[in-house]
């Protein structure tokens, strides 16, 4: 897909200018934030759960190595193939061939934002492969071109009038006349749709939010079910996942688990959970032949033993997004590549540079409501931090505002100028700011006075009527002590 | 095989330690043999009774719905009524599962029952569970024959039947079962944990039952 | 002096550059609140500012020789207070990561941290203050800043002693922990999500009917009162201390009318 982000800003514009996509973001506000806030106060232990979830992952992580080989040594003793791929291209490849090997024309896909990070539906098109979206909001964002604006809602920034105009546009075999104002006529007509296709497919691919090494086993979570059809119709089931999902054990699985859904949506469980191992065995009446497992690595063993290490301890669930005032207000496609909000201000810096992604980091305010949701406590204020730190090694940043940068540093760093010179400014600032006590525009000050108005100087610097203040005591003081 | 050395090599190499690492493969070895369990929620943690009631309540908030019945001999009729409440044809799909199988269903003359996998064209499923979990209201169902996975997603509506004896109090004690029945560190093709009937909320965070998964859940729970 | 003479703390007031550029009065409002509280307080003149604009943008070098600086014009003191939750966390919070592995400064960060306080924190949770002898007529509005909220734990320190304010009746605000988009230089970098983000935070403030806006640090002061101002609201804005300390005769944030 491509890559936008190096002009976030004007696509941050276009997106506040937007009515449709400000309408639907309303939904993110209201909608995920109260939920996960009535989840978690119900569970007691939803903190010691994170905490446990955090070791879990930190534990596989550092032995990552280990629990790849005994995963990849169960899936096949389960009748399965690992595919190791380092790149995206080269998973696009192994896909593609499995996909040729199987005579495949149509392919199902439940929801993976890692086919969305290789570009698979665009490479499938060209090679004469139909992709079909079966999760609802994939399916809606394929109809129109577009890609994911959020890793667990993909058309959270869409409006049912949107999706009623796609679907009649590409429905065109339907009656023109029928029902489509609310959202159940919508999901109806998905169904029927989408149940066709679940039987025409050859193959079927879903991503995964564990694998687990002590079986072989992935696992899927999703609430439409869309997944399941999508992994147990078609003869032929491709796994796609990067090399991060590794958890040692069921039990580290259902510990994780716990803290997913309820960061997510603010469910207790997702309503299917599936485990999958290998493909159907000798008295299974259902089930695909061929189970594939695709490991991808993409950039992610360069981020072990970094300061970014602990961004693959993220689960997806899309909470630190869900609060993320940035977000909120622009949606995921201003970020300009497949992960928006918070993890992707960290994670898209290391898959596609920070060169390209410089932006993203920077966007942020520091509240710091992500890594206060964040289910795998990963700090991520601190890790945008460490982007900006590389941004300003390699010279990265703005000249200006690196110039701007250094002037200030230059006086906050030697407390007499600073005081001389702020002494002498202050007052000078205050005076102009008049009777009113603000500015409506202020020479260099454009940033500010652009959208609100810039309150003015009380007076004289607070140093220099405490000193002041201080000097008079002292000779008070004094005579004082002289009367005596 | 070039993909898989370059992967594990520059894993390796990130984490500085080399392939024999021996304590690091002594800590893994230990954690894969053990499964140790983690931070269980108390909210299960309940005497038998006490459990069901849990499981059963946290089961309707999801949308499942629940009805208990005394004994197997029970079952057929309540799915018989199940059907016809719902204004459902009087027809279902089930597997090969031994204890569905031993039911009294000749007492429901007019129910047509389809066997083996389902092939979309089934209003209503009947499987039996696995367990249960009462931390979440969820259901554990495993593939085979017995219970094909298809008929946990292709129905309209997907009728359970669970002894009320399998519902333990989280996730952990299914997984111990799952161990005891199929053996250490293996599985069925499908482990199938369902939590209340499929739903989306794609369109405008509105959430709707049935998306691409049965539009209800019903449980019907024996004994207990 | 005699020996009854309770121990009085001595406390370096961190004025932090907002407060000492823009609005002196929170500074002596802090001063008067500390000495209300049984302390001393004194101002080290080789302060400027923390160092998060540095720090925020990437630049370590020069955060780290401002904060050595600051550490060294403090570390004598019993306590380190500032009128800002942003700035107390830079303190108390990063100085000590900024010098991690460091064999000279990180102890010395690590224990002048564990001195540093937010003011109102500092007031409720270090000297046990109960309730102020101030009076503010109308009902006030409070936002918690994300720093002193989620790095400082403030949320119900500021709570407890408006509620001894004679005549102050809080009305609280919907979505109070929601940042209000100021960020620092975030605001001038990105102007437009920075005003985007103000907009919903002025139209909460303006829901609870509230004729003052309350806060604990003057930056995002400054940006909703800079907004409200714009936007020709008549809520009046101002920092805590000055409602604590009873020193709200002089103009709001941003002027009068």
């Amino acid at each position: 897909m491509e890559i936008t982000s190096p002009r976030f800003k004007q696509n941050a514009r276009e997106a506040l200018a937007d009515p449709q996509l400000q309408k639907a973001m309303g939904n993110v506000r209201s909608g995920f934030i109260d939920k996960r806030q009535a989840a978690v106060e119900a569970l007691p232990e939803f903190d010691a759960l994170r905490d446990n979830a955090r070791a879990i992952k930190d534990h596989a992580l550092s032995n990552l190595d280990l629990y790849l080989e005994a995963y990849e040594a169960k899936v096949r003793a389960a009748g399965g193939f690992v595919h190791w791929a380092e790149t995206a291209e080269d998973a696009r490849t192994v896909i593609l061939d499995i996909c040729r090997a199987a005579g495949a024309r149509t392919v199902t896909k439940g929801k993976s934002m890692i086919t969305e990070e290789i570009g698979l539906n665009e490479f499938f098109e060209k090679n004469g492969v139909k992709p079909v979206e079966t999760d609802l909001g994939e399916y809606i964002i394929q109809l129109r071109g577009e890609h994911p604006s959020h890793i667990i809602a993909p058309a959270v920034h869409l409006n049912k009038e949107q999706v009623e105009a796609d679907f009649r546009r590409v429905h065109d075999h339907l009656p023109a006349s029928r029902d489509l104002s609310e959202p159940e006529a919508l999901l109806g007509e998905a169904r029927r749709v989408l149940r066709a296709a679940y039987f025409d497919a050859d193959v079927g691919i879903t991503g995964a939010n564990f694998l687990v090494a002590e079986t072989g086993s992935s696992i899927i979570v999703t609430n439409e079910g869309n997944g399941d059809l999508t992994q147990i119709l078609p003869k032929v089931h491709i796994v796609l996942a990067s090399l991060e999902k590794i958890v040692p054990t069921l039990e580290d699985a259902a510990q994780i688990l716990r803290v997913l859904a309820r960061s997510a949506t603010g469910q207790d469980m997702s309503v299917y959970t599936t485990v999958s191992t290998g493909p159907r065995r000798l008295d299974d009446p259902d089930g695909p032949e061929e189970y594939h497992v695709v490991l991808l690595d993409n950039g992610r063993s360069s981020m072990l033993g970094t300061e970014f290490q602990d961004m693959l301890r993220c689960i997806r669930c899309g909470a630190c997004m869900n609060h993320c005032p940035v977000y909120h207000e622009i949606g995921g496609h201003a970020y300009g590549w497949v992960y928006p909000g918070p993890m992707g201000a960290v994670l898209t810096p290391a898959l596609i540079g920070v060169d390209k992604a410089g932006h993203l980091p920077n966007a942020s305010t520091f509240c710091g409501r992500c890594e206060a949701v964040c289910p795998m406590r990963i700090p991520l204020p601190k890790m945008m931090r460490h982007w900006r730190e590389r941004e300003f090694e390699r010279g990265l940043n703005p000249a200006t505002a690196r110039g701007g940068l250094k002037l200030w540093a230059f006086f906050a760093k030697r407390p007499w100028l600073y005081r001389l010179t702020t002494s002498m400014a202050i007052p000078v600032l205050s005076l102009f700011g008049g009777r009113k006590g603000r500015f409506r525009f202020l020479p260099l000050a454009g940033g500010w006075t652009r959208h609100r108005d810039l309150p003015a100087p009380e007076s004289r610097t607070f140093m220099q009527q405490w000193r002041g203040r201080e000097a008079l005591k002292q000779e008070t003081g004094g005579k004082q002590g002289a009367a005596r | 095989m070039s993909g898989r050395e370059a992967i594990l090599g520059k894993v390796r190499k990130s984490l500085g330690g080399g392939p024999n690492d021996a304590a690091r493969m002594v800590a893994v070895e230990a954690r894969l043999a053990k499964a140790p369990k983690g931070v269980i929620p108390e909210r299960g943690q309940l005497d038998e009774k006490a459990r069901r009631k849990l499981f059963v309540a946290m089961a309707e908030r999801v949308s499942a719905t629940v009805r208990q019945v005394k004994s197997y001999d029970d079952v057929p009729k309540a799915v018989a009524e199940y059907l016809r409440s719902r204004n459902l044809p009087a027809a279902i799909r089930v597997g090969a599962d031994k204890r569905l199988a031993k039911m009294p269903w000749a007492t429901q003359k007019a129910l047509s029952i389809k066997h083996g996998a389902s092939d979309g064209d089934d209003e209503a499923g009947v499987s039996h569970a696995f367990g249960a979990i009462a931390e979440s209201g969820t259901l554990a169902l495993t593939s085979g024959g017995d219970n094909p996975t298809t008929i946990n997603f292709l129905p309209e509506h997907h009728i359970v039947v669970l002894d009320a004896k399998d519902v333990a109090g989280d996730m952990e004690t299914v997984l111990a079962k799952v161990r005891r029945q199929f053996g250490k560190g293996e599985m069925p093709r499908t482990l199938n944990f369902i939590t209340g009937p499929s739903r989306s909320g794609d369109i405008e965070q509105k959430l709707l039952l049935g998306a691409h998964g049965p539009r209800a859940l019903h449980i019907i729970m024996v004994g207990g | 002096m005699n020996d009854q003479t309770p121990f009085r703390p001595r406390v370096g007031l961190f004025v932090t550059c907002l407060v000492d550029l823009f609005r002196p009065t929170i500074g002596f409002a802090a001063v008067k609140l500390i000495e209300e509280a049984g302390c001393t307080v004194e101002v080290p003149s080789a302060q400027t500012c923390c160092g998060q604009p540095a720090y925020n943008s990437g630049d370590r070098a020069d955060t780290k020789a401002i904060a050595k600086n600051t550490i060294q014009a403090f570390e004598e003191y019993d306590y380190i207070v500032a009128p800002s939750g942003s700035c107390a966390g830079m303190l108390k919070k990063h100085y000590p990561a900024l010098f991690k592995g460091d064999a000279k400064w990180e102890a010395r960060a690590t224990d002048f941290a564990g001195k540093v306080h937010e003011l109102v924190s500092f007031l409720v949770d270090v000297r046990g203050m109960q309730s102020v002898a101030a009076r503010f007529d109308g009902q006030v509005t409070y936002h918690d800043s994300c720093s002193g909220l989620r790095e400082l734990g403030v949320r119900a320190q500021p709570r407890a002693l408006l509620s001894t304010v004679e005549g102050l009746k809080l009305k609280e605000l919907k979505e109070a922990d929601v940042c209000c988009g100021f960020g620092g230089t975030f605001c001038v970098k990105y102007p437009d999500i920075s005003n985007g983000i103000v907009e919903k935070k002025t139209e909460r403030i303006e829901e609870t009917g509230a004729a003052t806006l309350l806060a604990g640090d003057l930056g995002c002061l400054m940006n909703m009162a800079g907004k409200l101002k714009r936007e020709g609201s008549a809520v009046e804005t101002r920092h805590v201390a000055e409602v604590l300390a009873g020193m709200t005769d002089g103009p709001p944030i941003g002027g009068r009318g």
